[in-house]
């Protein structure tokens, strides 16, 4: 029991920890996060949806759930980028080749949507 | 007493004379160009010896396609159906080839057009291997420029131009895919290595357009989205973990997918076949990475996020097996298939798809392969992987892990030499760099040593420990100097080796067959075409021309005519039919004739020229590939004490069988060799058994001049009365 206890406090302990972290990052970032959610959300509800209606077209299925899943995995990759870490690559740079990658990803939808 | 006279020519020099770093550069964009010269120009050998024309039999149903596309437009070549090829079925061209080779072909072809060179298509086809060999050359450079550094990458060029395992699928003519594949696979390893070394997103959605192209031009393809995910694996494990590698292997999977899905013949597959899983694999468990790292980075007690750890990786690995599991039970997740399930396993093809063990090339590689297509290059390999572990980083692991995985392949089927080519070329090239320049550090070194021991006193300690070293060895830059000697000698021997391998090898074109003559003159065999040009101006449009698979494609691109079964090789039981028809006795044949509406019958038959590639050495794959769907025809039924005969003590249902038949028809009366009795096959040694043949329901419609294709007219049924 005091086991349970203790790994209830750890749980806790670090859901606190990670919250107070978390409240301290830049805005900017918190923006990309925001972004990230939201693309996985878009992607849960369209998986949802092919569960209860089936996956007939099943190309549309896929390019829309791969484009949330791209534009998502983008912003992370846009997010590492412009994160102070990354020091010699200026984040103009960073936000011109994510603004490149998410044309493609999008050209290439487009097409597959059928 | 001599002056330097201030002449203009002098002058005009001294404006030359470049500093060391323009030396350099000049040096290697010269070596770059004569290599890249050198790679097209040694291909060319049968375009010399012969005339322009196409290899083989894949690559004539490659230019059948390019010749539709460059007559109708992309539209109609995407959606085409094609009804002159597996007769009564038909087959879906549009959905069921690669169409990188073809769009490249004719993107060149209009290139060429739109600057007014007016070339027929042809000559564009016959010669897009060796333009992509010469730019794999300069890809091997910047790869190997990437790996180890500058003189790694020329030599890589140099080697990769002339390495007869490259050689043999790209020679001028041979019109098929790999030609342009080996160039879009290196190209697609450069580019992603390229990513993860800068960790651009550039760079990434460079190499997934690679891999586009690569996924447009080959089945192959499957090796990449494999060595891929097991090289990100192999980096997670040594703990090479980086956001480089996130971003990189990230973007071109995601970006990857999505162009190869565009492909009609790839369609779902990334998503759904088991060959493809571990890409998909692999990125959830990045993201599994990414997500610790994160947390790692936030939290600042480290007891904490050791629980955290645990808790996160036993979820992940129990989501991740159930959903595999899941997967593959419910069958949503296809199994291997069997062409890529023989290579883990190379016994399964001869039990259970005889089709595939029974292409040659699909057989396990000798070693005298092994010496011909690599010659020193096997030896430089191993020396090469030691130097790539002396210096570790994400890029020699991954040219390391090409290597191996790719070499167990090589050693697995004779085809795959082809794709173990590249990363033997960089990985031998690795060698020869490090050790030239080691050696010529050595002869340098000397003379530097001297040199400040003796102007300074008290130099340096490394100076002093140089010409220490010096002394105690005083036969090392003889011994430097030798093996220079001993390296330019090996590699000489190479670059011999290579042309006369190619020379006598790999340039002929196989449709057109040369033997010397009785006075040492050149005899040329152009049966092949010669039937092919038949069919096409004595037979009706509409005329189905039953044959072995093997000659499908030949028959519908210079024939053009339809056959019953061609080298696509989709439909297993309708080949087996064919097999059935050509094992049977001539009745029971002419009613599986009948039902497929055949009116002629092709076979092929080198008894008089003694041409070992024929119809009869073949006919067993035939009894067994027919033997596999309609169990009445038995191989035992064919065999004398398990073993094969023409000769009088046959079997007599081989000596009655349709093809024994079609081939030795009138043969019994034909004298091939002095001193032996009529009758006697050249191929096979032995004086055929069954002389006197008499056809009933087919009568003979054409023999080509030296007797290797034969052409028979299926005839009509009886009138009844």
């Amino acid at each position: 029991m005091a086991r349970e206890k203790s790994s209830k406090d750890n749980a806790q302990a670090l859901f606190h920890s990670l919250r107070s972290a978390y409240a301290a990052t830049p805005v900017n970032l918190k923006i990309i996060d925001l972004y990230v959610g939201f693309a996985v959300f878009t992607a849960l509800i369209q998986v949802v949806y092919m569960a209860t209606v089936g996956s007939f077209p099943f190309n549309s299925f896929l390019s829309g759930v791969l484009s949330c899943v791209g534009t998502a995995v983008l912003a992370v990759c846009l997010r590492i980028q412009v994160n102070k870490e990354f020091k010699d690559l200026p984040p103009e740079r960073a936000f011109a080749d994510f603004v490149l990658c998410n044309l493609v990803l999008h050209l290439v939808i487009m097409n597959f949507l059928g | 007493m001599a002056t330097v006279t201030n002449t203009p020519v002098s002058d005009l020099l001294k404006s030359f004379k470049l500093k060391t770093k323009q030396q350099e550069l000049l040096i290697r964009v010269s070596i770059l160009c004569l290599v890249y010269i050198l790679a097209f120009i040694i291909r060319l050998f049968s375009v010399l010896r012969y005339e322009s024309m196409i290899h083989e039999f894949d690559p004539y149903f490659n230019y059948r396609t390019t010749l539709y596309l460059t007559q109708n437009g992309f539209y109609d070549f995407w959606n085409w159906f094609d009804y002159e090829s597996w007769y009564p079925l038909g087959r879906i061209i549009g959905g069921t080839l690669y169409p990188g080779l073809m769009v490249t072909a004719v993107l060149i072809y209009r290139i060429l057009h739109f600057l007014r060179f007016a070339v027929h298509i042809r000559e564009v086809c016959v010669l897009t291997a060796p333009f992509f060999a010469s730019n794999t050359t300069l890809v091997a450079y910047f790869f190997g420029k990437e790996i180890w550094d500058t003189g790694a990458g020329l030599v890589a060029a140099i080697l990769i131009a002339i390495c007869p395992g490259y050689i043999s699928r790209s020679v001028a003519g041979s019109y098929d895919n790999e030609g342009v594949a080996i160039f879009a696979l290196l190209f697609t390893f450069y580019l992603f290595v390229k990513a993860v070394n800068t960790g651009s997103l550039a760079w990434s959605l460079a190499s997934a357009f690679g891999y586009f192209y690569m996924v447009s031009a080959w089945g192959g393809y499957v090796f990449i989205i494999n060595l891929i995910p097991l090289y990100v694996l192999v980096l997670l494990i040594t703990g090479r973990y980086s956001m480089r590698l996130y971003i990189a292997y990230n973007c071109m999977y995601v970006l990857g997918m999505l162009l190869a899905m565009q492909i009609r013949f790839v369609g779902f597959q990334h998503v759904q076949s088991g060959e493809h899983m571990a890409a998909m694999g692999v990125f959830f468990l990045m993201q599994v990475f990414y997500f610790l790292d994160w947390v790692k980075h936030m939290l600042s007690d480290t007891k904490l996020f050791q629980a955290f750890l645990r808790i996160t990786v036993t979820c992940a690995v129990a989501v991740g097996t159930i959903a595999l599991g899941l997967g593959m039970l419910s069958g949503y997740i296809s199994p291997w298939t069997g062409r890529f399930y023989s290579l883990l396993d190379p016994t399964y093809a001869k039990d259970h798809i005889p089709i595939i063990a029974s292409v040659s090339e699909h057989q396990p590689t000798a070693w005298s392969s092994f010496m011909f297509d690599y010659h020193i290059l096997l030896f430089l390999f191993p020396a090469g992987l030691y130097f790539c572990f002396k210096r570790l980083s994400d890029a020699t692991i991954f040219i390391v892990m090409y290597g191996l995985t790719s070499m167990y392949f090589a050693g697995v089927m004779v085809r795959l030499i082809l794709v173990a080519t590249p990363a033997v070329c960089l990985i031998s090239a690795i060698a020869v760099s490090a050790t030239v320049k080691n050696l010529t550090v050595l002869l340098r070194s000397k003379n530097k040593g001297v040199l400040t021991g003796s102007t300074k006193g008290s130099s340096s300690s490394k100076a002093s420990s140089k010409a220490l070293l010096d002394q105690s060895q005083p036969f090392q830059k003889n011994g430097a100097i030798a093996l220079l000697f001993g390296a330019f000698y090996l590699l000489s021997k190479y670059a011999t080796h290579c042309t006369w391998v190619t020379s006598e090898a790999y340039s002929s074109p196989s449709i057109v067959l040369a033997a010397r003559g009785a006075h040492g003159n050149r005899v040329i065999f152009d049966d092949y075409r010669e039937a092919y040009f038949w069919l096409r101006q004595n037979t009706p449009a509409d005329a189905k021309v039953m044959s072995w698979w093997d000659y499908g494609y030949q028959i519908t691109a210079m024939g053009n005519r339809t056959v019953i079964v061609d080298n696509n090789t989709w439909n297993n039981t309708h080949i087996a039919t064919v097999g059935r028809a050509m094992s049977s006795y001539e009745d029971e044949a002419i009613e599986i004739m009948r039902s497929l509406d055949v009116d002629y019958v092709l076979v092929v038959f080198g008894g008089v020229t003694g041409y070992s590639s024929d119809d009869i050495n073949k006919f067993l794959w035939m009894v067994r590939i027919g033997g596999g769907v309609f169990p009445v025809i038995k191989e035992p039924d064919y065999l004398v004490n398990g073993e094969y005969r023409v000769d009088k003590g046959a079997a007599p249902k081989m000596l009655n069988c349709l093809m024994y038949k079609l081939c030795y028809y009138r043969f019994g009366e034909m004298l091939t060799e002095y001193g032996k009795p009529p009758g006697y096959d050249r191929a096979r040694g032995v004086e055929i058994g069954n002389k006197d043949i008499k056809l009933e329901h087919l009568e003979e419609a054409f023999t080509t001049s030296n007797w290797i294709v034969r052409i028979y007219k299926v005839k009509p049924p009886n009138n009844r009365w």
